[in-house]
């Protein structure tokens, strides 16, 4: 891949991300905000694809966006949410806002362009060689050095799958169910019982 | 061996006092009485063995440390019994006037709802004044000198339902304060100039002692020594009741009659003297504080007699008659005639004791009526009891052969002698007041005498119908104590004045020493003393004294109203006491509550109450107030706060580090 | 040259963006919600861009494990966003000030 084609394809996906990022935080409509914050998870993964993270970005896209941000979307659209409502109050400490922003943004950038060139940072990442295989080269730390850690993630995710249904979950009052093992347990006398009596009254 | 019988002796009325007084209710009244009545027996009859060991037997005085209380910068602080003889005839003086006012006590508080509690408290008190009297050090002296200042206070007060008494004990209470005060600064005198609080350390410092000078006042050098002893003896004078500081004695009768005898007659009142005479190494040092204490007590002897003149209630007759006595106690110390001052102070035990006991068993036969105008004649129904108040009478003013006239006798002697002094104001103040005052006290005592017993009965007819003799416990400690203050000074007199009783207990410089003068010149025993009667000034003013009494209140009752119309400026003066109790209540007492009001409105309630406690509270309360309004509750604030902070932390790291 | 400076500020930038977020939005919490997964995202984007520079794959697993725990507290997150609705028919934010002193 050429140095220019690089270079172009690195400061598109970086305006696409920067905007998709504002357009989160901006955007009047929550669901335009999560399709903002979907196209910034797309714009990282071709990003981090540019430096050969191959892995991580298709892992960003397949679980973030096919997972998390669907599930986000899932939940924007069901929670009936007066757009108006979301728009009121936003400019009150906007100022304040965005002047602590602002500082820290040039604080930043000042640490990192200004701070740290010269320290052999802004040469270009050293490419990885002929045949080399993110997902290999993961996977092989993953399971030997982190594999405690990877074990602990799979026990948070799974807390996490119990913990959001045990949060959800309801027993709604007055809902008609079904109770398998009582009407298999059923018996005939307690449904029927049978009573002797005159057809009728005695004169 | 002794050290058992010490123990014995101070332990045993304690055991009964807590017992009595925790479990009262278990033992039951007879009880109570039995218990108490048998621990002080025990420890009568054992100080009186320790007197024989003493007196007959020869036996060395004893200074036995028992206990290490505490330790502090090199200053023991030690509970231990020095007995010698002084001390073993303070044990017995106060052993047997206590064993005759329990005994006594079942017949006066029979029907009283407190009568364990009464007997408690009497142990209790016989235990606190063997510990002072017993003490080897100031510390125990002073434990003791408080333990009985507290009893004091709990039996003037024992009828607490009466407000009168109440009074009156809260003001005994105040009044020794000021005295304890003296007292204990006496004490911070002797450990600062001695750095021990143990007699004998401090007493072989004393030549030391009196070579310093202090600056009390700046500009004013003093001897250390006057110093000391000028504030032990203002201790002494609020436990003695010397003026100005005598104003608790009478409203002290305010408590019941056994303890007017026992405790505000014959023994703790006279723990001054007591005290005053085991510090004779210190005062023998100090001339100028010699001159104090025989100035403070001749006026005290003198003008608390002529109040006892113009009193109606039986009991404050006596308490003024105790005022002076003790006063002419106090006097002797001041003549440095310490064995005269405890000679008188052991028959006066007896005399007075008995004086109030037979006042007392008279309210019983009146019906707890204390008021001498309303009595008379009560001769021809209580004769016991007349004749021992008889006795008690003549040993007070001094009837030859008495008790009494052998202590007062040579104790006026021994003053008159006390030329050291100088011939001037306080020698003559002195001389003339213990003299003068013995003709007040026959004039005081045989009116009360005349009004009671002799001439017509002024009760009413249903009180009259009612007279009897008191029951045998009331009237056996009368007889008891009637020997004793008839008797006792016609074989002790000898002994313990002129032949060296006391031995190395009392120390008398040389040139101070009026009772050997007096043993040299005058004494040829007591039946010589009592031949030459007629020599005595004393003699001719207690007899004129006796006689005006009769005169006027029994010859001519009228005339005692004309006197008072005629001089009617000086019987207000002596009713009103000199008017010490509106200069203290109104003065000192009022400006004290004011001050007292003062800082408990401005200092206690405003700014301690209202600015510093509740002020604090209200200030972090607005604080607090503002300070919340930080906390909104939402979630976003902080955030944004804590993105400040990261903000801050970023600037300083990136700027300023 | 495309190297660690470009990514690193590229970084701040979507952090600040994530911060300005969170600040100026006072309505909605699914918009709290957003704004951290794009912080987390803009720190992804270190741990990648240093794993690179250094040469050292553990920086990627720490981004695999983010991104794990991420999902996880999005669905926790949401979970108790779905209950706070039911229970009070708003997500909005300033309607929760249980905690003010």
């Amino acid at each position: 891949m050429g140095m220019l084609l690089h270079t172009v394809l690195f400061y598109t996906f970086a305006s696409f991300l920067i905007g998709a990022a504002i357009g989160v935080v901006f955007s009047r409509n929550p669901v335009h905000a999560v399709m903002f914050l979907v196209l910034a998870f797309f714009q990282s993964a071709m990003l981090w694809m540019l430096i050969e993270a191959e892995f991580l970005a298709i892992v960003l896209v397949l679980v973030y966006v096919g997972a998390v941000m669907v599930l986000f979307l899932f939940v924007v659209m069901m929670l009936d949410i007066n757009v108006e409502a979301v728009r009121k109050g936003f400019d009150r400490y906007a100022p304040l806002g965005i002047g602590v922003a602002l500082l820290m943004a040039f604080e930043l950038i000042q640490l990192i362009w200004l701070r740290g060139k010269g320290a052999g940072t802004a040469d270009g990442f050293v490419p990885y060689a002929e045949g080399y295989s993110n997902t290999k080269a993961l996977g092989s730390v993953l399971y030997t050095e982190h594999v405690y850690a990877f074990e602990i993630a799979a026990v948070i995710l799974l807390l996490a799958i119990v913990a959001a249904i045990a949060l959800t979950m309801r027993k709604r009052p007055g809902l008609k169910v079904q109770n398998i093992s009582r009407q298999v347990a059923v018996r005939a006398r307690d449904r029927l019982r049978v009573i002797k009596m005159d057809a009728e009254k005695k004169p | 061996m002794m050290l058992n019988y010490y123990l014995i002796i101070v332990l045993a009325p304690l055991a009964a006092a807590v017992i009595a007084g925790l479990f009262g209710r278990q033992i039951g009244r007879a009880g109570s009485h039995w218990l108490t009545i048998l621990a002080v027996g025990i420890s009568c009859a054992l100080s009186i063995l320790v007197l024989k060991a003493m007196f007959w037997d020869g036996a060395a005085s004893e200074n036995i440390s028992l206990y290490t209380w505490a330790v502090t910068d090199g200053l023991h602080m030690e509970v231990g019994f020095l007995v010698d003889r002084l001390t073993a005839l303070m044990m017995v003086v106060v052993t047997f006037v206590s064993l005759m006012v329990h005994i006594y006590t079942i017949g006066y508080m029979h029907d009283d709802p407190g009568y364990q509690r009464f007997f408690s408290y009497i142990s209790l008190f016989t235990f606190a004044m063997l510990m002072l009297v017993m003490s080897n050090n100031f510390l125990q002296l002073f434990f003791g000198w408080e333990a009985v200042g507290l009893v004091s206070y709990l039996l003037i007060g024992f009828w607490f339902k009466r407000e009168s008494a109440i009074f009156a004990n809260l003001k005994a209470f105040l009044v020794n304060r000021v005295g304890d005060f003296g007292f204990i600064l006496g004490i911070a005198a002797v450990v600062m100039f001695s750095g021990s609080l143990d007699y004998a350390i401090v007493f072989a410092a004393a030549e030391n002692i009196a070579g310093q000078s202090v600056e009390v006042v700046p500009g004013s050098m003093w001897n250390a020594m006057t110093l000391i002893c000028i504030l032990l003896f203002i201790g002494a004078m609020g436990k003695s009741a010397q003026a100005p500081l005598h104003v608790w004695l009478p409203d002290s009768m305010e408590g019941p009659t056994p303890i007017s005898a026992l405790i505000h007659a014959a023994t703790m009142v006279t723990a001054g003297i007591f005290m005053v005479a085991r510090m004779s190494p210190l005062f023998e040092l100090s001339e100028t504080a010699l001159a104090v204490v025989i100035t403070i007590g001749a006026i005290t002897a003198f003008f608390m007699g002529l109040l006892g003149i113009v009193q109606n209630d039986i009991k404050r007759v006596v308490a003024y008659s105790t005022l002076s006595q003790l006063g002419y106690m106090t006097v002797a110390l001041g003549a440095s005639a310490y064995s005269a001052a405890i000679f008188h102070l052991m028959t006066h035990a007896f005399f007075k004791a008995l004086l109030f006991l037979a006042a007392g068993s008279v309210i019983i036969a009146m019906h707890h009526e204390q008021d001498i105008r309303k009595m008379g004649g009560l001769r021809k129904y209580m004769p016991i009891t007349y004749w021992t108040a008889l006795v008690g009478s003549l040993a007070l003013i001094g009837f030859p052969g008495s008790s009494g006239f052998f202590s007062k006798d040579l104790l006026i002697e021994a003053v008159k002698e006390s030329h050291w002094h100088g011939q001037g104001a306080v020698y003559w103040i002195a001389y003339l007041s213990v003299l003068l005052g013995v003709f007040v006290t026959a004039l005081y005592s045989f009116r009360m005498f005349f009004l009671v017993f002799h001439g017509e009965g002024r009760m009413d007819a249903d009180t009259k119908s009612h007279l009897h003799e008191t029951p045998w416990v009331v009237t056996a400690p009368l007889i008891l104590l009637a020997v004793p203050s008839a008797l006792i000074g016609w074989f002790t007199a000898g002994p313990v004045l002129f032949e060296g009783y006391f031995g190395t207990a009392i120390v008398v410089a040389p040139e101070h020493d009026v009772l050997r003068h007096l043993g040299e010149h005058l004494w040829h025993g007591s039946w010589a003393l009592v031949k030459h009667i007629y020599v005595s000034p004393a003699f001719w003013l207690a007899a004129s004294g006796a006689l005006v009494a009769w005169f006027l209140y029994l010859r001519r009752p009228e005339v005692p109203a004309m006197i008072e119309a005629k001089v009617s400026g000086l019987h207000q003066l002596l009713v009103n006491k000199y008017y010490f109790d509106d200069l203290y209540i109104k003065g000192f007492a009022f400006w004290g509550r004011a001050f007292g009001r003062f800082l408990w409105q401005k200092g206690d309630q405003l700014i301690i109450d209202g600015v510093l406690v509740n002020g604090t509270a209200r200030t972090v309360g607005k604080l607090a107030d503002v300070m919340r309004q930080l906390q909104t509750g939402y979630l976003y604030t902080y955030a944004f706060a804590m993105i400040i902070g990261l903000t801050a932390l970023l600037s300083w790291l990136i700027w300023f580090r | 040259m495309i190297g660690l400076h470009h990514y690193l500020v590229v970084s701040a930038m979507l952090f600040v963006l994530s911060i300005a977020g969170i600040v100026l939005n006072r309505r909605n919490l699914i918009l709290l919600l957003m704004c951290i997964e794009l912080m987390l995202l803009a720190v992804n984007f270190n741990f990648i861009a240093f794993s690179r520079h250094l040469g050292d794959d553990t920086g990627q697993v720490f981004v695999f494990f983010i991104l794990t725990v991420a999902a996880a507290e999005a669905a926790i997150g949401l979970a108790i966003l779905v209950v706070l609705f039911r229970n009070r028919r708003s997500i909005n934010v300033q309607d929760m000030n249980e905690m003010k002193g």
